[in-house]
């Protein structure tokens, strides 16, 4: 099929098939893509571009999983594996809280010692402590762990977590739902119909969640292509989902190290088309601090309509070689969006624009 | 391959100020394709030795210039030049790119001296001595540009690198680098460098304190004598990087260049260039994710492997990349890599 004939189904608002997805993926015209990307987010968004000042705390580096692809996790016992303390997550959030931090982002490893009683204190003494601030926080992989060690269903775990102060949930964990792919690339993991299930039953019970998905290594566009069109599936059962997070790999300090190529064209083409084929997403999020700030601002032209944030103290990509700062400003976030020729709109969790700020 | 006219100065301002980027990027697509229809893109396996870091030229720009008798000037003697290049070779290396500050006491007999050991002891191509330094060579030889240029490639010199030309508006030198030779006399050195059946290559340096009409002026200046000599090879714009550097530190408008103004500039020199061959994405300051994206936006050419660097990473900024993380850009953008000797020849 010629890319005519999927811009006439994109206008018409028709959704893509995998073969129109996989037409986009093998084409080497990245203007017209763009362009196409570009009219979508425009009808979504308009010229808006998002942004938010957030802080990023990864509890634990401990996981019992230790997925080939992650360079942040430990065992425990290993010489720089750490844990935090309630009082010493609290402590980081208070030291950030003073700069007009509106959401904290919360994922770490699945630690073999600690409860689901110490997780759901946890998320009650930070909203005690910080009555304002967004609680964003664990993937469908650490709730999934929670049900097993509580013993609860995934209802019961995810409203026991939400009585408890958890806001909405990160869209981490989902890599690639492929089973084959998976098998190799975290076979301790979640399966990927399971990970769609915690999500599912989320937003069942209004909780709105992002899904992310990781390429770059070991997978093929068709897996791409599938992975969206999953999530696109239950996007059109529940409307749950706010953004889509497409991820770079970074093999640095991985053990799938020798999978690398670096691909800033394959950046871009996979942002517009995650763009088109998830035309029931709200939002395509260009997350800096995977992307690096170069690539991200280029998404911008590419459908991308949300940069994520400030981000503050991100350990898991910078753990395998992330192409970025640790944070970054608010005035940089401006600047970026601003010479790309787009209008920076800074928003809360739910993308609503904060009327009080410039 | 004929060439259509030229766009105007006031057709590249308007593309460089209100072009979308997208379309601006087509347009320069379209303009690579004509030139290097068959798909290769080129790099050179060469690495940059800096001979000295005094000079007296000291610009705002720049974070690598040391003064003569600071502790961590220096100036490298044969034996630590000699081994560099000797390993350059074991590296599978075909040239050099000699650069340093403006020294104030090596004399035309010093670089005489140097040129003639290299190609005495190795076979490897010299790339060497921008224009403000052949000027430099020239003043304190009491020489013409032509005498000294004849002199320096009867011992040895191939080519001469673009460098110094910063933004070849003297609006924008007057403060940047008051010091450094001027907008006529860099010409001028390429100009009779040409004439002389040398060939070099141009850069220039943007994102400082310059404006659009600016750059519309360097590339200006460039065609004009690209039209009267054809003795550029290639073309580079790379974008100022401001930290530790006296413009960066003292003026905190001046902010790094980011990625769509790259891109940018990128695409309007390949489009106003429609004369110059080759135009390269500047990995050093872009990383090779944004190199690969520039192979779209008018670049045919990844320059050096830089087996060494130290011009750019005296500002801190350091991107780790081999030559097959550079092939593997190529490839994944989907052109035929290939590597070159600085005539862009193909040898391998």
């Amino acid at each position: 099929m010629s890319l005519k004939k999927i811009e006439e189904k994109v206008l018409s608002g028709e959704h893509l098939t995998p073969q129109d997805a996989l037409t986009l993926f093998l084409s080497d015209d990245i203007f017209t893509l763009g362009r196409l990307a570009s009219e979508i987010a425009y009808r979504k968004n308009g010229n808006n571009v998002y942004f938010i000042q957030n802080h990023h705390i990864n509890p634990t580096n401990i996981c019992v999983n230790r997925c080939k692809f992650c360079a942040f996790s430990r065992s425990k016992g290993e010489k720089d594996a750490y844990e935090l303390s309630i009082e010493e997550i609290i402590e980081k959030l208070r030291a950030v809280s003073p700069l007009g931090i509106r959401e904290v982002h919360i994922v770490g490893g699945l630690h073999p010692e600690w409860t689901f009683d110490f997780y759901l204190e946890m998320l009650r003494r930070l909203k005690d402590s910080f009555p304002d601030i967004h609680i964003k926080a664990f993937t469908p992989v650490e709730i999934d762990y929670f049900s097993r060690i509580s013993g609860l269903n995934l209802q019961d775990t995810l409203m026991a977590l939400k009585g408890a102060g958890l806001d909405s949930i990160p869209g981490g964990g989902a890599e690639i739902f492929d089973e084959k792919i998976r098998n190799r690339l975290c076979p301790e993991k979640i399966e990927g119909n399971r990970w769609l299930e915690v999500m599912e039953t989320a937003h069942g019970l209004g909780i709105r969640s992002n899904a992310t998905m990781l390429y770059g290594h070991i997978e093929k566009y068709e897996h791409r292509i599938e992975h969206m069109l999953r999530l696109r599936d239950l996007q059109d059962r529940t409307g749950g989902f706010q953004a889509f997070i497409p991820l770079a790999f970074h093999p640095k300090n991985t053990r799938l190290s020798e999978t690398f190529h670096m691909g800033g064209i394959d950046d871009l083409k996979t942002i517009a088309i995650s763009r088109l084929v998830l035309d029931n997403f709200e939002h395509i999020k260009a997350y800096w601090v995977m992307l690096g700030e170069r690539i991200a601002q280029l998404a911008l032209l590419f459908g991308a309509d949300d940069l994520d944030g400030t981000v503050g103290e991100e350990r898991i990509s910078h753990s395998a070689g992330a192409p970025s700062g640790r944070a970054i400003s608010k005035e940089e976030l401006i600047n970026l969006i601003l010479k790309a020729g787009k209008s920076p709109v800074e928003r809360d969790s739910f993308y609503n624009p904060l009327k009080s700020q410039k | 391959m004929k060439s259509e006219r030229h766009i105007t100065k006031k057709e590249g301002l308007s593309l460089l100020k209100n072009a979308d980027l997208l379309s601006l990027g087509r347009m320069a697509d379209e303009v690579r394709k004509k030139l290097h229809p068959e798909g290769v893109v080129t790099f050179v396996i060469d690495r940059n030795i800096n001979y000295t870091n005094i000079c007296i030229n000291r610009c705002k720009f720049c974070a690598f210039w040391r003064d003569k008798g600071h502790p961590e000037a220096y100036l490298l003697s044969k034996e630590e030049l000699f081994e560099k290049i000797k390993e350059t070779i074991d590296l599978g290396g075909t040239q050099i790119l000699l650069q340093g500050g403006l020294h104030p006491e090596l004399g035309i007999d010093y670089y005489v001296c140097l040129l003639r050991s290299i190609k005495e002891n190795f076979p490897i191509h010299i790339h060497g001595l921008s224009p403000p330094e052949v000027c430099h060579i020239s003043e304190k030889a009491g020489l013409t540009l032509k005498e000294t240029i004849e002199v320096l490639k009867g011992a040895g010199l191939d080519s001469i690198p673009g460098g110094g030309a910063e933004i070849l508006s003297d609006r924008v030198r007057k403060k940047i680098s008051p010091r450094k030779i001027g907008k006529e006399r860099w010409l001028e050195v390429m100009e009779t460098a040409h004439n002389l059946g040398m060939k070099t290559t141009a850069t220039m340096m943007f994102g400082s304190i310059e404006e659009p009409e600016d750059i519309i002026e360097h590339l200006d200046a460039i065609r004009d004598l690209q039209d009267k000599t054809h003795g550029f090879t290639a073309f580079i714009p790379w974008s100022f990087q401001p930290e530790r550097t006296e413009l960066g530190m003292k003026d905190s408008k001046v902010k790094v260049a980011t990625a769509t103004e790259y891109l940018r500039v990128l695409a309007i020199s390949r489009i106003y260039l429609d004369n110059i061959p080759n135009i390269q994405a500047s990995w050093v300051t872009q990383g090779v994710k944004m190199a690969q994206i520039s192979l779209r936006f008018g670049a045919n050419d990844f320059g050096s492997t830089m087996i060494e660097e130290n011009v750019i990473s005296a500002t801190g900024l350091r991107y780790m990349v081999s030559i097959r993380d550079i092939i593997d850009a190529i490839r994944g953008a989907g052109f035929k890599p290939g590597q070159r000797d600085m005539y862009y020849n193909i040898i391998g």
